[in-house]
């Protein structure tokens, strides 16, 4: 359980990072936080001849507002968003979801860019990149360019960047919505979801005139559901609704089963978080 | 082989040879005789090689020792003396908040983090800072307890 042989470099700036992978020649690996690189080191699964070393690279941490966007640096700790005032107030479901990140001492050092690198399908960040609907600038050899999170994330643990590129920071749209809720279950509380839904809506009268909906946990990658959202616009607000809602997140995800939990299982409890998240988001006075 | 500067528990330690590939737990074991840090799962699930890197606590298993440069490490061994324990330190003995001890260290040091971070106000949110953390002897009722305890005494020294 020990790492295979690698060269390490630790560039101070992102133009030396993508010059050290251009070297590296296809064989090179960036690491942020490590929190998932290094199980995968450890075990051999990944094996780069060359590691470069983000965490030399002080400006690629900070989280700043932009106009009606929040725009968060690749090398952020989660941590740092858990704790952040401006994520709290523009981005209030990122909020109430980090504490579901990990534990502790992974989030002390794990990354947003990282963790959206990685791309697993039952973890928090990639599913709030779909939610929000986030925008991913990042750098290679040909200079930068902006990839939506939904262009991003191809499958169960695979991004679109091509071996040059690195993900510089991330543009997070703020909603302008007035109720929301984070409802997630794990086997252990900080592990990876079993089913996870986020909600947020704006409310006009009697109804829902815009929603957001995505759910993770259930298939290969997190899954925004706009059909969903859309349907949410023809529902009337009643004590109904929530029972309405579940049914219609259900009726369009067939959840995977895994070791973990069953199809059965995950769908059931998909159903019962998207029924809980609805009441919490209409109640809520916000 | 890497250069390697890096404070452990208050000393310095200047290295010119570092591998890159050595994990920050096998540094402090092997290289530097610290074991008090235990290795438990080697992938960032157990949490026993649990240690404060400028005050933060991270995975020792999860971290290369060339990533410590310029850091300040702290490992159990920084904590107490089997003579004069810290007030965490304390707490697990008075509340026998371990069997085995071989994940006490780790629960120690996350101890120490989650008591500088979060009110702790409930058992709850205590097992929830807790959760990266596998104990197989005690059922962690008396952890909990221990941390409860130097919660409140926290609580009672702050004006």
């Amino acid at each position: 359980m020990k790492p295979a042989r690698f060269e390490y470099v630790a560039p101070a700036t992102v133009d030396a990072a993508v010059e050290a992978l251009l070297a590296a020649n296809g064989e090179g690996k960036v690491i942020a936080g490590g929190q998932s690189l290094l199980p995968l080191l450890n075990f051999r699964m990944a094996r780069p001849a060359v590691l470069v070393d983000l965490n030399g690279i002080k400006e690629l941490s900070f989280i700043e507002l932009r106009g009606d966007r929040v725009a968060i640096g690749a090398l952020t700790r989660h941590r740092e968003i858990e704790q952040s005032p401006l994520i709290a107030s523009k981005l209030p479901v990122m909020a109430a979801a980090m504490r579901h990140v990990a534990h502790l001492a992974i989030r002390n050092r794990g990354t947003i860019g990282g963790s959206l690198s990685h791309a697993d399908p039952a973890a928090e960040l990639p599913m709030l990149s779909l939610f929000y609907d986030a925008a991913l600038s990042v750098q290679g050899p040909a200079g930068r360019r902006s990839i939506a999170a939904a262009d991003f994330i191809v499958d169960a643990l695979t991004n679109c960047l091509e071996p040059e590129e690195i993900v510089v920071e991330i543009e997070f749209p703020v909603l302008r919505h007035d109720g929301w809720a984070f409802e997630e279950v794990a086997r252990r509380f900080g592990d990876f979801a079993l089913a996870s839904i986020a909600v947020s809506v704006r409310r006009n009268g009697a109804g829902i005139e815009d929603a957001r909906v995505a759910v993770m946990g259930v298939a290969n990658t997190p899954l925004r559901l706009r059909t969903v959202e859309m349907q949410l616009g023809a529902i009337e607000l009643n004590d109904q609704t929530s029972d309405r809602f579940s049914g219609l997140v259900t009726s369009c995800v067939s959840a995977n089963g895994d070791l973990h939990a069953s199809a059965e299982y995950r769908q059931h409890l998909l159903g019962h978080l998207a029924r809980r998240a609805m009441q919490a988001a209409l109640s809520a006075e916000r | 082989m890497t250069k390697v500067s890096v404070t452990v528990n208050g000393t310095k330690y200047d290295l010119s040879d570092v591998e890159p590939r050595l994990l920050l737990s096998d540094f402090l074991r092997d290289t530097l005789g610290l074991t008090g840090t235990h290795v438990g799962c080697e992938h960032g699930v157990c949490g026993a090689c649990t240690v404060l890197m400028n005050g933060d606590s991270v995975r020792s298993c999860l971290m290369l020792a060339v990533q410590t440069n310029g850091a300040e490490i702290t490992t159990v061994e920084g904590l107490g003396t089997p003579e004069a324990l810290n007030v965490l330190q304390a707490q697990f003995r008075e509340h026998h908040g371990l069997q085995c001890g071989f994940c006490t260290p780790g629960m120690l040091m996350t101890g120490e983090d989650l008591l500088r971070k979060y009110p702790l106000a409930t058992d709850d949110e205590i097992r929830e800072g807790l959760s990266g953390n596998l104990c197989r002897c005690t059922g962690y009722q008396n952890i909990v307890a221990a941390i409860r305890s130097a919660a409140a005494m926290r609580a009672e020294k702050m004006p």
